[in-house]
């Protein structure tokens, strides 16, 4: 029941994605905040809903945002798989799997972005994606993953208790 | 009358004399000494007194201080939040003031006000979310403007709210004409939100500072709203067309309220384009 946390939580992190978030440019890139919440979820080694979590972010960017329903599906459920992998080989190192699936999910996304976009026919120059882009939101999306991470443990702790967990 | 009231009223008369003749200056020096040491007894105890008066009363006044204080101080953050609220609704009215007149000076158009409440969440569009949908009769394909120019056209409607794709989002593109230089063009938007023109023929002259209209070829966009001017042109021999990149009227990042144009219905000629031959 306590699962049921993640429309309100992924609801807050689109709107906050779409109403501040994208306002703090840096270049011409910006931090993606539900990535970071899924991914901090699915790090979180009692959570059993990561996958439930990445769905539902989808269905909520998906209808926000313009990108084809394709790239956010395969996008986000790609670092939900990833983030899930890491966990269970990087358990020691918490931060560390978080930095990993950040820095290759944001990389991923974006390279999925680029590539289902050229595809449809809307020119984008390669340099100008990584360099204007890309970098700058991986720059920011690690930024921020140190606070969403610990957010992300402290509600895991919340919803799964030591107890019921063991 | 016996001895002891006559005692009493010796003494009386003794000390009553005494006084007399000491208002009446007639003790001098010794009278002075006498009084000065009076005085300095009280100074000294009316001193110790205050000072005690102080001691006593002064954390009382520490305390009724601090609880005034802290009035005054919720007193005027309540004040500052109520400054900014105002001047947010100043700086709201002086937007919607510059709409009225843009509408008021282009009244074939009918327009629908609508506030802008969010961004794509992906770097890689350029679109925008507005308060107003099909409950407000927006439908897809309205143009959006301020009353700086044009800010691009609804590209999604649900009850409450639309997407607005911008001129400035990379798959975006608008038939142009440059006024100077009365030739046609497309502005093409980009993934860092530069706009660029581009197919305007090697044989005419533009310059920088140009001004970049819609031409309303196409159908997408009703013609005459502006777009932005020339700033740089780029002209090689061996290329088709001259490009030019563009400074759009309009600061696309600081859009707080736009204009839907309601009564525009876009044509679509897509069935009207030639297949490609087999």
């Amino acid at each position: 029941m306590r699962n049921t946390i993640a429309f309100p939580l992924l609801g807050l992190a689109v709107i906050l994605q779409s109403s501040v978030v994208s306002q703090m440019r840096l270049i011409s890139g910006y931090a993606d905040l539900p990535l970071l919440v899924v991914a901090a979820w699915a790090l979180q080694e009692r959570v059993k809903s990561a996958w439930h979590w990445g769905i539902v972010a989808c269905v909520m960017i998906g209808f926000v945002s313009s990108m084809p329903w394709l790239v956010v599906g395969i996008g986000y459920l790609g670092v939900v798989f990833l983030a899930q992998t890491l966990q269970r080989r990087v358990w020691q190192a918490p931060l560390l799997a978080m930095f990993s699936v950040i820095f290759i999910g944001t990389l991923f996304i974006h390279l999925l972005s680029f590539g289902v976009l050229s595809l449809l026919g809307t020119p984008y120059p390669f340099n100008d994606v990584i360099g204007l882009v890309t970098l700058p939101s991986l720059l920011l999306n690690m930024l921020f993953s140190i606070p969403v991470y610990a957010l992300m443990r402290d509600l895991a702790r919340w919803v799964y208790p030591l107890e019921e967990y063991e | 009358m016996n001895s002891r009231s006559l005692q009493t009223t010796i003494i009386f008369l003794v000390v009553g004399g005494i006084l007399a003749l000491s208002l009446g200056g007639f003790f001098g020096s010794a009278s002075r000494q006498f009084s000065s040491v009076l005085i300095d007894a009280q100074t000294w105890l009316s001193s110790r007194f205050l000072g005690l008066q102080d001691f006593v009363t002064a954390p009382r006044d520490i305390v009724s201080l601090r609880t005034r204080n802290a009035e005054l101080e919720t007193q005027v953050s309540q004040l500052q939040a109520q400054v900014i609220e105002l001047q947010q609704r100043v700086n709201e009215t002086e937007i919607l003031a510059a709409l009225v007149d843009f509408s008021r000076s282009n009244p074939e158009s009918t327009y629908k006000a609508a506030a802008v409440i969010g961004r794509d969440p992906s770097p890689f569009l350029h679109y925008i979310i507005i308060n107003r949908g099909s409950n407000d009769d927006i439908r897809r394909g309205m143009p959006v403007v301020t009353n700086q120019g044009l800010v691009g056209r609804v590209d999604a409607v649900i009850a409450d709210a639309a997407r607005v794709q911008l001129i400035t989002d990379p798959a975006s593109a608008v038939n142009v004409y440059l006024q100077n230089a009365e030739t046609s063009a497309v502005a093409f938007g980009s993934v860092t939100g530069d706009v660029s023109l581009d197919m305007i023929s090697q044989s005419t002259t533009i310059e920088s500072g140009d001004l970049i209209l819609t031409s309303g070829l196409g159908g997408g966009y009703p013609s005459d709203l502006i777009i932005g001017q020339v700033v740089t042109i780029r002209s090689l021999e061996f290329e088709l067309f001259q490009q030019a990149t563009v400074q759009p009227a309009v600061d696309f990042t600081r859009l707080d309220i736009v204009l839907v144009i309601t009564n525009f219905r876009p044509v679509d000629i897509t069935p009207l384009e030639p297949l490609p031959s087999p």
